[in-house]
């Protein structure tokens, strides 16, 4: 077991070192942060001594052993355009986005796991088919179309929920939160049913297949004969076992939906580490862009180590295959 | 427990916040945000814009984009015809209620002029300045310069004992690391005073009840929401979640024409959008470069459609122009607008007669996120250039990406937009983009000419104090750069800012900065 925990944690510092070492090759693409940051006026003189101080003359390989050597304390320098600490930039973003996403997440499985289960047992019904339909359209539509029609509907014409921005927030230690007041809350909601709706009709799909496969099973047939009212078997001893898959998967997409967010939260001005992201590729804010890149690909590759460490936990066949390959 | 208290402080908040609606809250959806709260860390023009209504310069420019005394009240300039002498106006407060005296002014042009400060070009002439007493400084200058007060407009003072307590007398410096007080504070003399600052959501500026000035505006506060999504900020405005924009997107004009709710102020932007050449002697294909002669830079202007590029891709809204300066700007003149006469024909000829090969190819560098339907018109541009059988290859990405290939000659042909910002007069042009590159002129002369007899116009204009011959002087020199076509005008561009009903005066300014301290809100009604 340790061998196994010892080799995934080497992989997960491999891959981090890869996305860093990408970040770096792509910025080389992205422009030159010193053209946006001096004003018409300056000198070719001034923009040289600017280039110099900020150490874009280095070579690539320092820059990029600077860079990981500070990361790794957690010291991303100050943004170019803010002129304000990295980190704390995105310390400030990251509850604006994590809320977003949590919201986002529960509205995925609250309605797409009745979805499911509903077109799983109701397979030719009206019903069923409108829910099937409805989720083509989920997954083909991208979803800053979904949010500007959100916003078309329930803003312009109704008027009953914001367009833009995160209403009024709390702040509980150095977390703000918006889930507190009622503008807050308000404010969340489109942007959170635009940011699911991917998220809905993947839940949907992936509960549908697993009830039709389930509902087939030995289980069900004898549960059905002893008589157990059919509404029970299919919520209560289907289900169930269905629900496995869906939660890792949820887990798995929390990395996904926060890199996605990016979308959702430019179209509602949501204040969240997507803004900042934006933002700073307009303006080559080289240190927010490699900080974002980094934290990002960390929670996704700590959300796969993790379910990767927890199903080797789960299932020894896992384990035991990875330590004969070690030793 | 702590919860339900924080709970009742929001709601006691919200309901106070609520019994205010009264109040005239200008709510302002820009299209995006200030960079941070100190005008000096970053050389962006919308930051030094929106934060000019918490600290003023020594000038300023009134509604006429004349230049009017702010916190200086008169000038003069001293024999030695370099030094500046200001006096400044008495009894003039900081929002954090210190005085105002000349040592704010030395603190605040030490702190502009610094290495290390991003701004420093914004005084391109100054040397030093001292207190000669507690109102009276002198600026020291490099030589004799007309400009100082057009410069002047755009430097804000900040309180020199403010600075000096948050240890914030020198400018933030990214090389280094550091970050700086005034980065999120703020303590001006304006209008107005920051109240609170979230970045990319709200930053709040209350009215300032202490200003030196006769305030001409009835605002009690203005709210800088900035919303990136143009579709989202259309549908703000109607919907009534901000009560100002002063970008509304062309292509959504019509709507918020028709809304009952919503009105648009339409008007042309003092930036004349050109084509520049490059004067190099070989293309980046390697092939030798044939734009060095004058009849070809001619023949690719003759060549474009200045009418249809107006009517289809500007939708009637742009100003077509001959001259390389707007009307309103100081040097111009009737004469220097004169257009060329759209003539595919003779186009032909003169490349024939110069004896540039059919199919020529170059590269034709434009903008995806710069001037108003960039793209469009540099499509419609480089297929007027294919119909006289040359092979342009447009190259088009965002400014960030584009920026260093003109700068480093990596491309060919290209498109730059000049409003004149700051100084609102023709010598910004012709000094940045006209004259030969040597320090600080001609740093966005990317094309790399170089005619003697224009740099020699310039240069005495610079230091020529009488503005009548300094105008003409630089009449004149704008009169080579329109002869020689060393870059092609083809028209200034719209610009469209949209208010709703409940906003009663919103003057339009030309330099496309907004002015709110000249706004009214709810007069009519």
């Amino acid at each position: 077991m340790i061998a196994f925990l010892l080799k995934r944690t080497a992989n997960a510092v491999f891959v981090m070192l890869a996305v860093a070492l990408l970040a770096f090759v792509i910025f080389r693409f992205f422009g030159d942060p010193v053209e946006m940051m001096v004003n018409e006026q300056a000198t070719l003189q001034d923009r040289i001594e600017l280039r110099e101080r900020l150490g874009l003359n280095d070579g690539f390989v320092t820059q990029y052993t600077r860079f990981v050597t500070n990361a790794v304390q957690g010291d991303f320098g100050i943004s170019y355009r803010n002129q304000q600490d990295v980190m704390v930039l995105i310390k400030e973003r990251f509850p604006a986005t994590f809320e977003l996403v949590l919201v986002a997440t529960v509205i995925s499985l609250v309605v797409g796991i009745p979805a499911g289960v509903i077109t799983a047992v109701y397979r030719d019904s009206r019903l069923a088919n409108i829910l099937q339909l409805g989720s083509i359209v989920g997954v083909s539509l991208p979803s800053f179309v979904v949010g500007i029609l959100l916003i078309l509907a329930f803003s312009v014409s109704l008027g009953w929920l914001p367009a833009f921005g995160r209403g009024e927030t709390v702040d509980i230690g150095w977390w703000s939160t918006g889930l507190l007041t009622p503008s807050g809350r308000a404010a969340l909601i489109l942007p959170a049913i635009s940011l699911s709706t991917f998220q809905v009709t993947l839940v949907m799909r992936l509960v549908r297949a697993e009830m039709l496969e389930t509902l087939r099973a030995d289980y069900i047939k004898f549960a059905r004969a002893r008589g157990v009212p059919a509404r029970r078997v299919q919520w209560r001893h289907a289900l169930r076992n269905c629900l496995m898959p869906v939660i890792t998967l949820t887990g798995m997409q929390i990395g996904n939906l926060i890199a996605f967010a990016l979308v959702t939260e430019t179209v509602f001005q949501w204040p969240g580490m997507g803004m900042l992201f934006i933002q700073a590729v307009t303006f080559v804010d080289l240190p927010v862009m490699a900080a974002y890149l980094l934290i990002v690909s960390f929670i996704f590759v700590a959300l796969n180590t993790l379910v990767d460490i927890t199903y080797a936990w789960v299932d020894p066949r896992l384990r035991d295959d990875t330590a004969r390959g070690d030793g | 427990m702590k919860l339900r208290h924080l709970i009742l402080a929001t709601a006691a908040v919200a309901a106070l916040s609520g019994t205010a609606q009264a109040e005239n809250v200008l709510k302002w959806g820009a299209n995006r945000d200030i960079g941070s709260l100190d005008p000096y860390s970053f050389g962006d023009s919308f930051t030094i814009n929106v934060l000019n209504h918490v600290y003023e310069g020594l000038v300023r420019y009134n509604k006429d984009l004349k230049i009017e005394p702010a916190l200086a009240e008169s000038w003069e300039i001293l024999d030695d015809q370099i030094t500046w002498r200001f006096r400044l106006r008495e009894g003039v407060t900081f929002h954090n209620g210190n005085p105002f005296t000349a040592e704010d002014v030395v603190a605040s042009l030490t702190r502009v002029s610094d290495e290390s400060s991003p701004l420093k070009g914004n005084l391109p002439a100054y040397v030093s300045s001292k207190v000669v007493d507690d109102l009276t400084v002198d600026i020291t200058l490099n030589g004799t310069y007309p400009l100082l007060l057009n410069d002047l407009t755009n430097i804000h003072i900040f309180d020199k004992e403010w600075m000096t307590e948050n240890d914030t007398l020198m400018p933030t410096d990214v090389g280094a690391g550091t970050e700086g007080y005034a980065t999120y504070n703020a303590n001006g003399t304006g209008p107005f005073i920051v109240e609170s600052r979230q970045p990319d959501a709200k930053t709040v500026f209350v009215v300032n009840p202490d200003w030196w000035d006769e305030p001409q505006h009835n605002l009690d506060k203005i709210e800088l929401l900035p919303v990136n999504s143009a579709a989202t900020r259309v549908a703000a405005l109607l919907s009534g979640e901000i009560s100002f924009t002063n970008d509304a997107p062309v292509q959504d004009l019509p709507r918020l024409v028709a809304a009952p709710n919503v009105e648009v102020l339409e008007g042309v932007d003092l930036r004349t959008v050109m084509i520049g050449f490059p004067f190099r002697d070989t293309l980046t294909t390697g092939e030798p470069n044939p734009f060095k002669e004058k009849a070809v830079r001619e023949a690719l202007y003759k060549a474009i459609d200045l009418d249809l590029i107006h009517q289809r891709i500007m939708r009637g809204k742009s100003r077509i122009a001959g001259a390389t300066i707007a009307p309103p700007i100081p040097g111009y003149v009737e004469a220097l607008d004169e257009l060329p006469g759209f003539d595919p024909e003779a186009s032909k000829a003169l490349l024939t007669e110069a004896g540039v090969p059919e199919g020529l190819e170059f590269e034709f560098n434009c903008l995806s996120d710069g001037l108003v339907n960039e793209e469009q018109f540099c499509q419609a541009i480089a297929s007027m250039w294919s119909r006289i059988g040359l092979s342009p290859k447009l190259d088009v990405a965002p400014r960030a990406v584009q920026s260093p290939k003109r700068t480093n000659a990596n491309t060919d042909v290209y498109t730059l937009g000049w409003a004149t910002l700051p100084l609102l007069d023709s010598y910004s042009p012709l000094l940045q983009i006209f004259h030969s590159k040597d320090g600080n002129a001609g740093v966005f002369n990317w094309g790399g000419w170089s005619y003697p007899e224009l740099d020699g116009l310039i240069d005495a204009a610079g230091k020529e104090l009488d503005l009548d011959t300094r105008l003409s002087l630089q009449t004149e020199a704008l009169q080579i750069v329109k002869d020689e076509m060393i870059m092609i005008p083809l028209h200034q561009q719209p610009m469209a800012w949209a208010v709703t009903d409940d906003v009663s005066e919103m003057p339009l300014f030309p330099d496309a900065k907004p002015r709110l301290w000249f706004a009214r809100m709810g007069d009519g009604s």
